[in-house]
């Protein structure tokens, strides 16, 4: 009876339209939807002030900006902050950092939680598994700076890293978090310690979806556990697989800066440095906003074209696009 | 499974225990940290000083906890969080819902437009600087409000939110018009309600964005008194800056910078363990809806 009516009226008013002029037609629709217009109101608002607006900004990548001219009033210098950036070593070295924690991210932190998954999935005993996750979600939860605390008291030279080692017979405690050598591993090894357990959760979600009937007439011909696995659960959940690969490759220079700048400093800069803490110092620190939001738009730009390249690449292997 | 067992073979049985043994040394080592923390925070401070404290507490005290609980700003920060947490989480929800709800409205004109302008911003960002800058335009550097309303949507937790509504049938709209309900009626006593459970998740993500948060706290706020918690924490576990007159107390005390800090990290995550039982199955949920479909 419903569909019936609104059919209807849906048809009166679509006969009713040419016979009004544009501006009718504007007001005709806004006091119809008025109310839905209402409630997208603040939203709009808000995107167009705190994330458009800013995209504005960017303009200052290309002016000599001073606080006190203000964007607009700031004279234009085209390319210089770019030229300026292209010619500072420590800039590319931040990029480079940034691919390489990205890279071994890639290597290292993203198998983690689907080998978590598939081992999850292999516990029989239903009490075990429930708090093994329940354990293995927990550290997601907790905040980034607390992270970065435990992680700078269990490697500080007193820390109980140090105390275990010594008690393995190593001579020389190490201050690990000043040795640019330790960082990568310091900083991924605690990301995967904060992050795969939760991130499992897509990956079993997957596995719920596998047909047990696979397994069934696997076992019927003699496969080990280990074979189902392999042969049937992997191959099951490759599609989420190439799909958290996608997305993880459109971010890949998205390193956790928040984390960084918990971990690093200057004695590590080396290797620890990303594109993203040198903004911070450059712009936040030192004040030189130009050349910071120059560095900005190139972030910017090639995550961009990240997204864009994987989500191409993802419709061409799969069909799955994430768009 | 219940049958099959005797029907593993002996390779398999093997498997299964290597699975739960390795499994085991996993959640052993996430949990590890937090035991470690726990022992050291109720330990002397010689104890662990002298690195007997490594699973289990020595020479148990709760000094620690007393002289933390004694610190003001510790509960001015604390107190702070909660205000940021409860106050930005009814912000996000305030705007994200009815936002939702309207971009999931097949009849709003321009909706692909809409829906294009929120999601644009999941894929590309003004980026630190120009946010930074513009908050300062506005007027809200050291401001609660900045904290509060400009970082109060993402563009995620709205594309989730609009697709758990797209979901809901449009026979209940469409039945609540036929009953005289206008847009917001229908949206407060139909949609909200048949959606709660998305709300909560959606509402959960916003809490745990708006409680772990430090970065934007840090930069924007210079008022001690408006710091919230993870700024504080900030400031003392990870750069290890305490005030004089706190280290020379140190000195002479059952507890020591070690403990303290181990006492003010179990002082802040126990809100979190708290409330993390009553959360898992909403973010389990949320999760698994959260490869976002534009």
């Amino acid at each position: 009876m419903s569909a019936v009516n609104h059919t209807k009226r849906h048809t009166t008013s679509e006969f009713d339209l040419p016979e009004l002029s544009v501006q009718e037609k504007i007001i005709d629709s806004f006091k119809r939807n008025w109310q839905i217009y209402l409630m997208l109101a603040p939203m709009v608002v808000y995107f167009l002030v705190f994330a458009y607006r800013p995209m504005l900004g960017l303009v200052i990548a290309f002016k000599d900006f001073s606080l006190f001219k203000g964007i607009w009033g700031s004279p234009w210098v085209g390319l210089e902050h770019f030229h300026t950036l292209f010619e500072d070593p420590f800039f590319w070295r931040a990029v480079k950092n940034t691919v390489i924690i990205s890279g071994f991210s890639l290597l290292f932190a993203f198998p983690a939680p689907i080998i978590l998954a598939l081992m999850f999935n292999e516990i029989r005993h239903q009490g075990f598994k429930r708090l093994a996750q329940t354990i293995a979600y927990l550290p997601h939860f907790i905040s980034i700076v607390i992270v970065a605390g435990i992680v700078v008291n269990f490697f500080a030279p007193s820390g109980i890293v140090n105390i275990i080692l010594t008690k393995l017979g190593m001579a020389e405690p190490t201050y690990f978090l000043t040795k640019p050598e330790w960082f990568r591993s310091i900083f991924i090894g605690s990301n995967i310690w904060k992050e795969a357990g939760f991130e499992s959760i897509i990956y079993l979600a997957a596995i719920t979806g596998v047909s047990p009937s696979l397994y069934e007439s696997a076992k019927v011909d003699g496969a080990t556990r280990f074979q189902m696995m392999y042969l049937i659960t992997l191959p099951c959940i490759l599609p989420t697989i190439l799909i958290m690969l996608i997305i993880r490759i459109g971010n890949l220079l998205e390193v956790s800066f928040e984390y960084v700048i918990l971990l690093y400093q200057p004695a590590t800069y080396e290797t620890a440095d990303v594109i993203t803490t040198w903004i911070y110092r450059q712009g936040l620190q030192n004040s030189n906003y130009d050349v910071a939001t120059a560095a900005g738009v190139f972030n910017a730009v090639v995550a961009f074209a990240l997204v864009i390249t994987a989500n191409q690449i993802s419709k061409r292997l799969s069909k799955t696009s994430l768009w | 499974m219940r049958t099959s067992i005797d029907l593993y073979s002996n390779g398999d049985k093997v498997f299964g225990w290597a699975v739960t043994i390795l499994l085991g040394l996993f959640v052993a080592s996430t949990l590890y940290p937090f035991v470690y923390v726990l022992a050291t925070s109720i330990s002397s401070g010689a104890a662990v000083a002298r690195g007997d404290v490594i699973l289990t507490p020595k020479e148990i005290t709760f000094d620690a906890f007393t002289y933390v609980m004694a610190d003001k700003q510790f509960w001015i920060a604390y107190g702070n969080t909660f205000f940021y947490t409860i106050v930005g989480t009814l912000t996000s929800l305030a705007v994200i819902i009815p936002g939702a709800y309207a971009l999931s409205r097949p009849q709003l004109p321009f909706r692909s437009s809409f829906n294009l302008f929120v999601a644009f911003t999941l894929w590309f960002q003004a980026g630190m600087i120009p946010v930074f800058l513009n908050i300062r335009d506005l007027g809200l550097l050291d401001t609660r409000t900045a904290i509060i309303v400009a970082f109060a949507v993402n563009a995620f937790n709205a594309i989730l939110m609009r697709n758990f509504f797209e979901n809901v049938p449009r026979s209940f709209e469409e039945a609540a018009r036929m009953d005289g309900a206008n847009d917001f009626q229908i949206l407060w006593r139909v949609y909200v309600p048949l959606s709660k459970p998305a709300i909560i998740t959606v509402a959960l993500f916003c809490a745990v964005l708006r409680w772990n948060g430090y970065f934007w706290a840090m930069v924007i706020l210079r008022d001690q008194d408006k710091l919230p918690l993870q700024v504080y924490l900030k400031e003392i576990i990870v750069e290890l800056n305490m005030s004089d007159e706190f280290a020379t107390d140190l000195l002479s005390a059952s507890y020591s910078f070690e403990t303290t800090i181990a006492a003010i990290i179990v002082l802040s995550i126990i809100p979190v363990i708290i409330v993390y039982p009553y959360i898992q199955k909403y973010f389990q949920k949320g999760v698994m809806l959260g490869g976002v479909k534009e």
